[in-house]
C-alpha cells in the first residue's frame, strides 16, 4: 500500500423520491453537507472525483461535467468513475489511490443517483448483453433471484428457512432505518408482512427488494499529515479489494461468488484481518436484495458456506448482535445507486469515527463497507478503522 | 401541503445499429437451421456457448466450431412474476440457465412447456439438474428468441 489516507467527514442528502429539487441542487446538498462537516472549504480540495450509476439514468452524459459547479470542482482535476452498482465504493477507491499515490492531499468523492427522474428499468436493461441475454434477465430482481436459488439449492438450505431468515433482515433492516434520519424507506413490516408480499421474482418479494430512490453523498479523503492537522476522528483506509468476473452471465459461477471472496480477501490482507466476524465491529454490506445479503456474509467469511441463514435466525448480524450488518437499513431501505456505494462507505467510516448518531454501535473500530455491480460482475470492498 | 415544483417532461431515442461481426453471425446462421454453435478454446479446452471469437480466460483466438447438444441441465431459475421493460414474454415467465451437454458454460434462455401459472406447481415440477431440451420457433429469423425455450424432457 502507498501512503496512508483518512475520511474526515461524510454528507449526505436526505433520500427518497426527490422530485421537488433539480438534480444539479441534489449533488450540492450534499456537498454543502460534507463542507459543514468538515470545516473545509472547496479551496483545500485538490481534486474531485464522482460517479453515477450510469448516466442515461437521468438522460444527461458525462453527470462530472453537468455537476463542475455543484461540486466545487472549476480549477480543479476531476474525474468520473463508472462501475454499475459499485460506482460509489470504486469512486471511494479513486479517491483513496489518488491521495495514497502521492499525487494529491485532499479529494472530494461524490457519487448521486435521481432514478425518479428517468426509466431505471429502462436503462438498467442496457447493462446487459444485447445479442444473447437481454430478453432473459428481467433486471436485477431476475438475476439475483437466479443467484440465491442456485446458492440455496447448492448447500441444501430448505427453502422454509431461507425465507424466514430473509424475513427477519427485512423487519430488521426497515426498523433500524428509523434511526437513520437520511433514510428513503421508514416503513414498520412484521414477518409475515414480508412473507406475504406481492411477489416480484420467486423467492423475492416486494419487501425483499430496495427502493427506487433520489439522492447524493460526499466524502473527503486526506493524507495522513493533512486528516492528522484538522484535530478530529478520522476513518483511516486499512484495506481496499475490487474484483470482476466475465461479462457473459453464466461464465462463472455465482453459487459462490467468486469476485466476491476475492476483494474480501485483497482488503482482508491488506488490513491483516484473519477472523473477520471477530475482528471487524460492523458492516455495511449492499443489500438491495435480503437473500443475497446472506450470499455476502458468506463470500466475506462471516460464516461458513450454506450457514447464514441459521446465523441470521440467531441474531448474529442484528444491531445488537456479533457482527452488525447494516445499522443504516442498508442498501435495502435506501438506493440512490450511483451514490449507495459510497453512503456504505461514509456509514462505515461514522460508525468508526463514533458519529453515526442514533444507529451507532457501541465502540465500532473496524468496519467493511461493500458493493457490487453488473449482471453479478463485480464486487469492491473498502475497510476503515479508527487507528491508523 | 408541501408546494410542487415544475417538472421537464423530455425524451430521447437513439436507434443504433449494433454489428454481430464474423463469429456471431455465423451463431446465429445456425440458428436459422435449428442448430446451437459453441467454440472450443485449444488452451482451456473449454467448449463456450454461445460461440466466441476469443477465450474470456485464455484470451486466445477460438477458432474451433462445434456444433453443441440440444439438451442439457437446469443450473439455475427464477420465476419471474412481474412485468419488466424489453421482456419478450409476459409473466409470468422462468429465467434459466442450462449447461448444455458437453459444454463447459451456462446458457442463459426461458424454460418453457410446463404450466406456469400455479407457483406451487411449478416448484414441484422444476429443480437444478433436471433435464431440459430446446423448443425451437416455427419460423426462425436468425436470432436468439429462434429458441422458443427450454422444455422438460
Ligand atoms: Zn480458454
Amino acid at each position: 500500500m502507498g501512503r496512508a489516507v483518512g475520511i474526515v467527514g461524510v454528507g449526505q442528502t436526505h433520500h427518497g423520491k426527490r422530485m421537488e429539487i433539480s438534480y444539479p441542487d441534489l449533488v450540492r446538498e450534499a456537498v454543502v453537507r460534507v463542507f459543514e462537516d468538515t470545516g473545509l472549504s472547496p479551496r483545500d480540495i485538490d481534486g474531485v472525483v464522482s460517479g453515477t450509476m450510469p448516466s442515461m439514468m437521468e438522460g444527461i452524459a458525462l453527470t462530472h461535467f453537468y455537476f463542475a459547479d455543484a461540486m466545487q470542482a472549476v480549477g480543479k482535476p476531476i474525474l468520473k468513475t463508472e462501475t454499475c452498482g459499485s460506482t460509489g465504493v470504486s469512486i471511494a477507491h479513486t479517491a483513496y489511490y489518488w491521495i495514497s499515490s502521492g499525487m494529491a492531499d485532499c479529494v472530494l468523492a461524490v457519487g448521486h443517483e435521481k432514478m425518479n427522474e428517468g426509466d431505471a428499468q429502462a436503462t438498467m436493461t442496457t447493462v446487459v448483453e444485447p445479442f444473447y441475454q437481454r430478453f432473459f434477465i428481467a433486471g436485477a430482481p431476475g438475476v439475483f433471484s437466479m443467484q440465491s436459488q442456485m446458492w440455496a439449492e447448492r448447500y441444501g438450505i430448505p427453502q422454509e428457512k431461507i425465507r424466514e431468515a430473509a424475513a427477519h433482515i427485512s423487519v430488521e433492516h426497515h426498523e433500524a432505518a428509523f434511526a437513520n434520519p437520511y433514510a428513503h424507506m421508514k416503513i414498520h413490516v412484521t414477518m409475515d408482512d414480508v412473507k406475504n408480499a406481492r411477489l416480484i421474482t420467486y423467492p423475492v418479494r416486494l419487501l425483499d427488494v430496495c427502493p427506487t430512490s433520489d439522492g447524493a453523498c460526499a466524502v473527503i479523503f486526506m493524507s495522513e499529515e493533512k486528516a492528522k492537522q484538522l484535530g478530529r476522528p478520522v476513518a483511516w483506509v486499512k484495506g481496499v479489494g475490487y474484483r470482476g468476473e466475465e461479462y457473459f452471465f453464466g461464465d462463472s459461477d455465482k453459487g459462490v461468488w467468486q469476485s466476491a471472496v476475492g476483494a474480501a480477501k485483497q482488503a482482508y490482507d491488506q488490513a491483516g484481518i484473519k477472523n473477520p466476524r471477530k475482528e471487524l465491529d460492523v458492516a455495511e454490506v449492499y443489500n438491495p436484495f435480503t437473500f443475497q445479503e446472506m450470499l455476502f456474509y458468506e463470500c466475506f467469511g462471516f460464516c461458513d458456506l450454506g450457514q447464514s441463514p441459521d446465523l441470521v435466525l440467531k441474531g448474529v448480524f442484528d444491531r445488537t448482535g456479533e457482527l452488525p450488518c447494516d445499522p443504516s437499513g442498508g442498501t435495502l431501505c435506501t438506493n440512490p445507486i450511483g451514490a449507495t456505494g459510497l453512503v456504505r462507505v461514509a456509514e462505515a467510516a461514522l460508525q468508526v469515527m463514533g458519529r453515526a448518531g442514533d444507529h451507532q454501535i457501541a465502540g465500532a473500530k473496524l468496519a467493511l463497507s461493500h458493493a457490487m455491480g453488473g449482471v453479478d460482475q463485480f464486487n469492491g470492498v473498502m475497510i476503515v478503522g479508527s487507528e491508523l | 401541503m408541501a408546494k410542487e415544483y415544475k417538472t421537464l417532461k423530455t425524451e430521447i431515442r437513439l436507434p443504433y445499429e449494433l454489428s454481430y461481426g464474423p463469429v456471431w453471425t455465423r451463431f446465429f446462421e445456425g440458428m436459422r437451421e435449428k442448430k446451437i454453435y459453441g467454440t472450443k478454446c485449444e488452451k482451456c479446452g473449454r467448449i463456450l456457448v454461445p460461440a466466441r471469437s476469443f477465450c474470456p480466460r485464455c484470451f486466445v483466438d477460438t477458432n474451433a466450431w462445434v456444433e453443441v447438444a440440444q439438451t442439457g441441465k437446469l443450473t439455475a431459475w427464477s420465476y419471474i412474476n412481474y412485468r419488466y421493460f424489453g421482456m419478450p414474454t409476459e409473466p409470468p415467465f422462468i429465467g434459466a440457465l442450462i449447461r448444455l451437454d458437453g459444454t463447459d458454460v451456462d446458457f442463459l434462455h426461458l424454460l418453457g412447456g410446463i404450466d406456469l401459472a400455479d407457483l406451487d406447481k411449478v416448484r414441484g415440477i422444476v429443480h437444478n439438474g433436471m433435464q431440459l431440451k430446446a423448443v425451437w420457433q416455427e419460423e426462425r429469423i436468425g436470432h436468439i428468441l429462434d429458441l422458443e425455450h427450454f422444455a422438460p424432457v
